[in-house]
């Protein structure tokens, strides 16, 4: 019993040190080489989906072209913005630009040049994508893709846009 | 026991009051990976086994935030590093451990830290865990936007050298200057420009016997940025004063380095060229350490890194001695629902590149082209020399057929200086083809099963190679296996199939993956910069976890 209530309490406090998760403040840059501080990440109070990549990362792409497939459906019906971050380094950024514009896409960019973004948000290995709720707080995170994953991350876009907490029941 | 309680009791009670009282008491996040290996005495493939039988690499971040303050640590333990990492990572530490904090324009952060000076060419520290190079300054960094549009980056330190820092102390500055930030008349003009520029130098003593060796070594760049809704140029010049290493050879000629983007693209189509030159502009903070260690600097690649294995089989690497070359590429994706475009649209990918060495005449009839102790060598700037480096032209087509099929086909066209990349170890040039068909077919929304087929040509080296992949994908879990058969190998008994099977289970931020099988000798490398794996036979795991 003992036990139990120092688990318990430790777990309660561990829990309020590591509820609130807002986006750390970095220095980056967008597709026009402007500088870009990564507070300024936001939506109008809708959800967002922060997703790390590169263009050399084969899964990274193909996660981007699924969600580009459906991306005008889900900003219609849900509001979300996603932010795609590159972590091209020095050596391969100038191919993120044509890459983005040779496939169309209509993400918001950032490149990430010296991983330093990539740190502050613990990224391992890419891609991993976070979702954001419309306070900018980090509700979900996800590393790797395969094939339909995208929709599993629309279920939970879908969530949050109507409110709901992506608590699951157990 | 009851103290414990009564204690953590109290600590709830407090944080949830100054939790009601939306006290912020800050983040903590982080994250944790982990590979290892067990080993195989595998003869056929020149695998052999450590004492240990085994390797592990760990690694663990922790940082912690509130409001403007950061602070963190990383964690690192070998046990021993594994095959194909120095040795001299054997231990276990932290390594790295930092704070900074943010007040009003003015970031100040102590202790481990990265940063980049434009495109690298005089400053860049940077770590990449996969290629086993960390070179984080430790010291002071100053980070200060005095007004708008204009950024001041200053660093002061020294480099890691595994669990030790380098000899030699670095000092640099930068400015950058976002021109339509500055000029308010210019804030909505369509041009964008910004300019940039950085003095970097390195002090280390000298204690050599033959020569006198410059103690203080400069190096400066300019830098410029041009946008123009669909156009874009960059480009940088960096130049340092006569730094005599163990990598030149001990020359005391100038390095320098220029490098040189533009871009064009519209919806549906993306245009990229790029030029560069590097003359004698490897930068170190130890003017003795090997290649790999205690880089300040990072020279530009440009030429694409590739992920497929067998278009990976003999990789470009970085020549900071010398090398001009250029690069193109053009992306092109013919509409949706058009004859060639098919219902989704297909994506066409033309890349090519070139890098010769730079061209080089004696000094004089007496000193041989890079003599210890002289001024190396003359070298037009514009000039391409005869020799070969590298040629890479690539095609990628993508397609997706249908809500089940969709397909990519993949053709490359090679040329690679075996006597450069490869010590000179066989001087030959290999002229290879390779072609690789990718093609995913969905049984359900989130069921895919995925086949690669590729095959290499070549009449030197090893000779062809054939390799078949199958990857399955469901929910949370992956499971691939495949095998790379050297059938065309000339040396008949090495005609070897490299077998390779792994599952993954995959929940949000976890990952963890078991592997067993064969893994060729060869080389991994990310833009330009590569790292030699030896062949080796056995299990592995990995796992990567962030919170």
């Amino acid at each position: 019993m003992k036990k139990i209530l120092i688990v318990a309490t430790i777990f309660f406090n561990i829990n309020l040190l590591f509820a609130q998760s807002s986006i750390p403040s970095v220095d980056v840059k967008d597709i026009n080489g402007n500088i870009f501080n990564t507070s300024q990440i936001s939506n109008d109070g809708k959800p967002i989906i922060i997703d790390f990549w590169s263009t050399s990362c084969k899964p990274c792409i193909k996660e981007l072209i699924a969600i580009d497939e459906n991306y005008e459906d889900w900003k219609e019906e849900t509001g979300v913005k996603v932010y795609a971050v590159s972590i091209d380094n020095t050596r391969s950024v100038n191919r993120v630009a044509p890459l983005v514009n040779g496939k169309g896409w209509e993400f918001e960019i950032l490149l990430d040049v010296n991983s330093d973004f990539k740190r502050a948000m613990n990224v391992v290995n890419i891609p991993h994508r976070f979702l954001l709720d419309g306070n900018g707080k980090v509700v979900w995170q996800h590393t790797s893709y395969a094939e339909g994953d995208e929709e599993e991350l629309y279920e939970l876009v879908k969530k949050l846009a109507a409110g709901e907490s992506l608590e699951e029941k157990h | 026991m009851k103290k414990i309680i009564l204690l953590f009791t109290i600590l709830a009670f407090t944080f949830s009051s100054l939790q009601s009282q939306n006290a912020d008491l800050g983040q903590i996040h982080g994250n944790f990976q982990m590979d290892a290996q067990l080993y195989n005495n595998d003869s056929l493939i020149g695998a052999n086994v450590p004492s240990e039988k085994m390797g592990l690499n760990s690694y663990a971040n922790f940082n912690y935030t509130r409001g403007k303050f950061n602070a963190g640590i990383r964690y690192e333990g070998y046990f021993p590093a594994l095959n194909g990492f120095d040795a001299k990572n054997n231990g276990v530490g932290i390594p790295y451990k930092y704070a900074s904090y943010t007040s009003e324009d003015l970031t100040v952060t102590v202790g481990n830290f990265y940063e980049q000076f434009g495109n690298g060419l005089v400053l860049r520290v940077y770590e990449d865990k996969a290629l086993d190079y960390d070179y984080a300054l430790e010291g002071v960094k100053l980070n200060y936007k005095p007004y708008k549009g204009v950024y001041i980056k200053a660093v002061y330190g020294k480099q890691r050298y595994y669990w030790n820092t380098g000899t030699g102390l670095v000092r640099g500055i930068d400015g950058e200057f976002a021109i339509n930030d500055i000029i308010e008349k210019l804030a909505d003009k369509k041009t964008k420009l910004t300019l940039g520029g950085s003095f970097v130098s390195k002090y280390q003593a000298d204690k050599d016997p033959i020569y006198k060796l410059p103690e203080n070594v400069g190096a400066s760049a300019a830098r410029i940025n041009l946008y123009r809704g669909k156009f874009s140029l960059t480009g940088e010049y960096a130049y340092k004063i006569n730094d005599p290493s163990g990598v030149n050879d001990k020359i005391y000629k100038p390095g320098e380095a220029l490098i040189v983007n533009a871009t064009y693209s519209q919806k549906g189509l993306g245009i990229y060229a790029s030029a560069k030159r590097v003359d004698n502009m490897s930068f170190q903070s130890d003017r003795n350490a090997d290649g790999k260690d205690l880089n300040i600097n990072s020279l530009p690649d440009i030429t694409k890194t590739h992920s497929y294995a067998l278009l990976a089989m003999y990789p470009y690497a970085i020549q900071p001695n010398g090398e001009i070359g250029f690069q193109a590429e053009v992306i092109y994706k013919i509409k949706k629902k058009s004859l060639l475009g098919g219902k989704y649209g297909t994506t066409i990918d033309v890349n090519y590149s070139r890098v010769h060495n730079i061209q080089e005449t004696q000094i004089n009839d007496t000193i041989a082209i890079g003599e210890s102790g002289s001024l190396g060598y003359n070298s037009n700037f514009f000039e391409f020399s005869k020799e070969v480096f590298f040629s890479d032209l690539n095609i990628e087509i993508s397609r997706k057929f249908n809500k089940k099929v969709k397909a990519t086909v993949v053709y490359q066209n090679l040329v690679f200086n075996n006597s450069v990349f490869n010590n000179g170890n066989y001087h030959k040039t290999i002229y290879s083809d390779v072609a690789i068909a990718d093609i995913t077919y969905k049984f359900t929304s989130r069921k895919a099963l995925r086949t690669e087929m590729q095959w290499l040509r070549t009449n030197q080296d090893k000779g062809e190679w054939g390799m078949l992949m199958l990857e399955y994908s469901m929910p949370h879990w992956f499971f691939s296996v495949w095998d790379m058969y050297n059938y065309g190998n000339p040396e008949e008994n090495k005609q070897v199939h490299y077998y390779y099977g792994a599952v993954g289970y995959i929940n949000k931020a976890n990952r963890i993956q078991i592997g067993y099988g064969r893994q060729r000798e060869g080389v991994i490398c990310a833009g330009g910069v590569c790292r030699y794996v030896p062949a080796s036979n056995g299990l592995s795991v990995s796992i990567t976890s962030s919170f």
